[in-house]
């Protein structure tokens, strides 16, 4: 306690014609058990109302509040100050529209994201209200969550070295929900089909394996042993496919 | 302005709405979703524990049925519910269940077997049947008779709300993220839409539909210590309320658990209590076992708030630079249960608390949970007062909820609600014809247009949102919260009047310029301020307790009088009081008023006498 934090924060409304991108310096006292979630309300509420910033469950579950702290993608909700210098430094995720200050776009990112990958379970069978579902393995329904965990905050994609450098990467969220599907015995698309969807340098022949999507993920997401696993699978469809022309 | 023309326009993108949609788009109805946050940010994805279903497959369930949950569900309810209502939900809720399954939720399965399980922090075994194998299983919760509840780990809310959005995905409904709808467009007869506030540039956008459904959930945060997400704010219950014509039913129903941390008002698992841990006070000493003897914590939600809320104003409480709390204790658990069966408390103790709880204490106190009250329907989910207007989910008062609704139920309703509504809309929609009513569009924008130049300009006056948005709040914490009185419920009814005329005096302390969140808080503190009177003064009309609604000065449940269902209206927008209007709770009963079987209470029956 006692602490006196100084906050340098992005400033930029592109709404307003006014605005310029710069950096703002707010102080606050530092509480028991400040989180980012609290100081950024208190400096909104205290200081400068216009001051935008994401946040909905503030509890690490909705992956609404990424944003780079102190150089480091991450949850600001789930940031302790008590775990930050005195001096702090925010700003918005790269690679996703800037809405305002520390708010960018995740949603329409993701939207796409998931229009690409069809993420969605592909079958013919019909719903029937009347019968009693298909069993499955409950070894199996848990290895998909595992896959299912991610949060979309986007924290992987902006510590992406390629992503960063060209803008029609997929990242390695994408190609975890990919991987989801795979796994999926409900989805019947063959490998082939997987193939056309991530078999390029769009998708997972592009990952430099610099392993920062895996470092940042706040849901730690086995995102490398994902990568390589779909890199393995989707090498041999690209084999048979050379040997097939 | 933008206008959007679709068939049906939802207000929401949760689970209830996005439920709808679906239904609406299987049907080749052109159908969009507005929602603050990318859909999949909406709170059902909070939810941790599960739904509830009688599928019966797990050895914990055998002899359960659509009977035994509907039994449940209106005791829970403290027969405050629509038994229809609930009877049609405990009958949909194991088809949407497995829906869900053919839809790509993995949820967890029968494993046959023997296995260990705990109950009271006692270890106990079950064996599981090998004709279940692979089947939908379910955990224990609260207030049920059986294991009920299905779900995927500790992240069902997670894993239903993602796969909702791809079936959305896959069936081509839009969702429009970062829109904030702020009116409804309606003529006191027929609604057509509403006027939304684009939350990337601060342009307003009409959207003109045939049906509107409103799926926007709880409105938690009207009080300052919630568990709901920040966006949980009853902004569009503000607009409803608006009409004039559509009212709010039970808003006094207000459910508050007794288990959420301190700093930020997460919550942490009944699971606790249920695994063995205790309750604390200032000074490190248990206390529930001096209140309810038998039970002790592990007596039902309301009564450990209640006896909570009695305990800190003893003065026992501990005091805080976030206000005064109780402590949670399961270090006596032990390391490797905490960190495997508790591992989701685990680790929101380190994470935001910065407290390890194999070693110390979890600060903890009563917090505003769920809202059983909302847009009053009848069991189509067609809102009263209003042609056109739908509602679903947490938004609504459908109600199968009454005045208690029980662990593992809202999250089932959300998708029973939504299917069934989505239906009703799809059946309204087939000969529905309706004129486009320009001449609404057009008022209804310029009206919410002069209400932001205000605003801006400050014309009728500076006062700050946030400091009457706490004002608001803190009366509510006050007068409105776990234990009411006739005197602490006038006194905050009076406050909140007071606080209503500061709310029409908002004036910008910034520019307001595109998505300015002080704009958007201010658009909306009017609605919330009366909210927050329909559940203060609701509270203070009721003269009974009925579940999560004690009265210490009315503490017995009298079915002879208050058999009934609230209904707020706002009848005149200068009014600085709701009109309150009472309905039979239920149509017809299936299962008479009784007692509930826990939670200990005096009731005043239907036949008997007044007293002189
Ligand atoms: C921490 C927590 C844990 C819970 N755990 C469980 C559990 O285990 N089991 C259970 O049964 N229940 C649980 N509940 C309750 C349950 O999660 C909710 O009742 C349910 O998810 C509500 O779903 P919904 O679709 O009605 O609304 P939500 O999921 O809250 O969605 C509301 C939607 O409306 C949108 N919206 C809001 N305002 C506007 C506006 N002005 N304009 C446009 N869009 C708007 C939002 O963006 C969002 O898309 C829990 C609740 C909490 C708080
Ligand atoms: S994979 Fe991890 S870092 Fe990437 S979006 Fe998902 S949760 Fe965030
Ligand atoms: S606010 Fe939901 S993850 Fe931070």
């Amino acid at each position: 306690m006692g602490r006196q934090l100084k906050f340098k924060i992005f400033r930029f409304n592109p709404q307003n014609p006014e605005s310029v991108p710069r950096m703002e310096v707010f102080s606050l006292d530092e509480t028991d058990s400040m989180t980012l979630f609290i100081a950024l309300n208190r400096i909104r509420e205290e200081q400068d109302g216009s001051l935008q910033f994401e946040f909905c469950c503030r509890a690490g579950i909705c992956g609404s509040c990424a944003m780079v702290i102190n150089g480091r993608p991450g949850l600001a909700c789930h940031t302790k100050t008590k775990d930050l210098p005195d001096e702090i430094t925010l700003t918005p995720l790269p690679v996703f529209e800037l809405v305002g200050d520390l708010s960018v776009d995740t949603g329409s990112w993701f939207r796409e994201m998931y229009n690409k990958v069809e993420s969605w379970v592909h079958t013919d069978k019909v719903f029937d209200p009347n019968a009693i579902e298909d069993p499955m393995d409950n070894a199996i329904a848990e290895e998909i969550y595992e896959l299912d965990r991610c949060v979309e905050c986007g924290s992987c994609v902006a510590a992406c070295g390629t992503a960063r450098l060209r803008d029609d990467f997929m990242g390695a969220t994408a190609l975890n929900r990919l991987g989801r599907f795979v796994i999926d015995p409900r989805d019947k698309r063959t490998d082939e089909q997987y193939f056309e969807v991530i078999g390029s340098d769009e998708g997972i022949f592009g990952c430099m394996g610099l392993l920062a999507c895996e470092d940042v993920c706040p849901k730690n997401l086995p995102l490398m042993n994902q990568l390589s696993y779909l890199r393995r699978k989707m090498g041999v469809v690209a084999l048979k496919q050379i040997f097939k022309k | 302005m933008q206008t959007i023309y679709k068939d049906v326009l939802i207000i929401g993108a949760g689970l209830a709405g996005e439920r709808a949609a679906a239904e609406a788009a299987g049907a080749g109805l052109s159908a969009v979703c507005l929602s603050i946050v990318p859909a999949r940010r909406s709170h059902s994805a909070a939810a941790m524990g599960g739904m509830q279903a009688a599928l019966g497959n797990s050895v914990m369930g055998e002899g359960d049925s659509t009977d035994v949950h509907f039994a449940d569900t209106v005791k829970g309810s403290d027969w405050g519910c629509d038994q229809e209502v609930a009877r049609l939900f405990a009958d949909t809720a194991p088809i949407e269940m497995r829906r869900l399954c053919d839809w790509g939720v993995p949820w967890n399965r029968v494993v046959p077997g023997k296995s260990k399980y705990f109950k009271g922090g006692k270890q106990f075994d079950k064996e599981e049947k090998e004709e279940k194998r692979g089947l939908i299983t379910a955990r224990n919760f609260g207030g049920t008779a059986k294991w009920r509840t299905c779900y995927v780990s500790d992240g069902t809310g997670h894993s239903v709300l993602y796969t909702m959005d791809n079936r959305c995905a896959q069936l081509g409904v839009e969702v429009h993220d970062k829109s904030e709808a702020i009116a409804l467009i309606q003529d006191g007869k027929t609604c057509y839409g509403a006027i939304a506030r684009s939350l990337r540039t601060g342009e307003l956008i009409a959207y003109v539909a045939k049906a509107t459904m409103v799926a926007t959930g709880g409105f938690g945060k009207i009080y300052k210590a919630s568990t709901n997400a920040v966006i949980c704010d009853g902004g569009v219950h503000g607009a409803v309320l608006d009409t004039g014509v559509v009212p709010l039913g039970n808003m006094e129903a207000v459910q508050f658990h007794p288990t959420g941390i301190v700093p930020t008002d997460i919550l942490v698992t009944e699971g606790c209590r249920g695994d063995g841990g205790t309750l604390l006070d200032v000074n490190e000493e248990r206390f529930m076992h001096i209140y309810e003897p038998d039970k002790a914590e592990l007596a039902s939600r309301d009564v450990v708030a209640r006896w909570m809320t009695h305990h800190m104003r003893l003065g026992k409480g501990v005091p805080s630079p976030y206000g005064e709390h109780l402590w949670l204790d399961i270090r006596h658990l032990g390391a490797d249960h905490i960190t495997g069966k508790l591992r989701e408390v685990y680790e929101i103790c380190t994470s935001f608390l910065g407290v390890d709880p194999i070693h110390q204490l979890i600060p903890v106190r009563p917090t505003q949970h769920y809202s059983m009250g909302g847009v009053r329907t009848n069991k189509d989910g067609a809102a009263y007062g209003l042609k056109g207007l739908f509602s679903a989910g947490e938004a609504a008062c459908w109600d199968m909820h009454g005045f208690n609704r029980l662990g593992g139920n809202s999250l089932a309703e959300t998708v029973v609600a939504g299917g069934i509504v989505g239906g009703k809309i799809v059946e309204f929609l087939k000969d529905y014809e309706c004129e486009i009513p320009t001449a609404e569009i057009t008022r209804t924008a310029a009206k919410q247009q002069q209400r932001i130049d205000d605003m801006i300009s400050g014309k009728n006056g500076n006062e700050n949102v946030y400091k009457v948005r706490e004002a608001m709040q803190n009366a509510l914490d006050k007068g409105a919260h776990v234990f009411r009185t006739e005197e602490g419920l006038t006194e905050c009814v009076e406050t909140l009047q007071a606080v209503l005329k500061r709310a029409r005096s908002i004036g910008l302390q910034t520019d307001g310029y595109g998505a300015s969140p002080e704009l958007s808080a201010a658009l909306k503190i009017e609605g919330q301020v009366k909210l927050a009177l329909c559940v203060a003064y609701g509270a203070l009309q009721r003269r009974e307790s009925r579940g999560s609604h004690n009265r210490e000065d009315y503490p017995a449940r009298n079915d002879r009088d208050w058999l009934t269902r609230t209904l707020a209206y706002w009848k005149n927008p200068d009014d600085d009081l709701p009109t309150l209007e009472y309905e039979d709770a239920t149509p017809s009963f299936e299962m008479p008023p009784g007692d509930r079987g826990y939670g200990k209470m005096q009731i005043i029956t239907a036949d008997s006498k007044e007293e002189s």
